[in-house]
């Protein structure tokens, strides 16, 4: 069979060697569900986010950041990355609220200046 | 390029200009791979349009294509009857007498 293929994407990984599979189930985590209650309500609620979006963001994180993020990682990353592209948020906001939540977040990148 | 009936044979695209760096959801195995039409599934807006937010598109057929592992695998160990069906969108499929563009 000749198959002549544009390149594979780090995702697409059908076919390929997985190692073992991982089958047990698991708990969510409270800040896991949050992420998805969060994005059920960008798409179904509000309409400011389509699934197809969510998905091309997560196909776009670097081959490393993709094998090394958890499902979860994966999605916040996603969300964060489109809300700036389209500007509901600001990168300014998001670090203000990030303070916030986390007065120490930046304590180790402030020394950097 | 659309209407294909059920039961009849298709192969996918290799190549779907423009590819990359549009978003692709055919996965990379199944490029190039004759199978047939399952079912027609109906008419959907774009995913490949959707995931750049352009909403309110014209509708794609969607069709379930049924493809032998073996012919998708050319080392596969499992039955000759085991097959797999995959949802593909008619502008990723072809006509399979046709010359491969």
């Amino acid at each position: 069979m000749n198959r002549d293929f544009t390149a594979r994407g780090n995702h697409d990984m059908g076919g390929l060697e997985a190692g073992t599979i991982d089958k047990d189930e698991h708990d969510y985590a409270l800040w896991e569900k949050r992420v998805d209650a969060m994005m059920m309500l960008l798409s179904n609620e509000l309409s400011i986010l389509t699934v197809d979006q969510l998905r091309k963001g997560i196909e776009a994180l670097p081959p490393d950041a993709y094998d090394n993020m958890t499902y979860y990682e994966r999605w916040m990353a996603s969300i964060t990355n489109t809300l700036l592209e389209t500007g509901v948020i600001t990168t300014e906001e998001l670090g203000s609220k990030m303070r916030e939540i986390k007065p120490d977040f930046f304590s180790g990148m402030d020394s950097l200046k | 390029m659309t209407g294909f009936a059920k039961d009849s044979l298709v192969r996918v695209k290799s190549h779907f200009p423009p590819s990359p760096p549009a978003h692709c959801r055919t996965p990379f195995y199944i490029r190039g791979c004759v199978g047939k039409i399952e079912r027609i599934c109906g008419a959907f807006e774009n995913p490949e349009e959707l995931a750049f937010g352009r909403v309110g598109g014209d509708k794609k057929v969607l069709y379930r294509v049924r493809f032998s592992q073996s012919d998708i695998w050319p080392d596969y160990e499992g039955s000759k009857n085991d097959q797999i069906d995959i949802e593909l969108y008619d502008f990723w499929l072809e006509n399979p007498e046709e010359e491969r563009k």
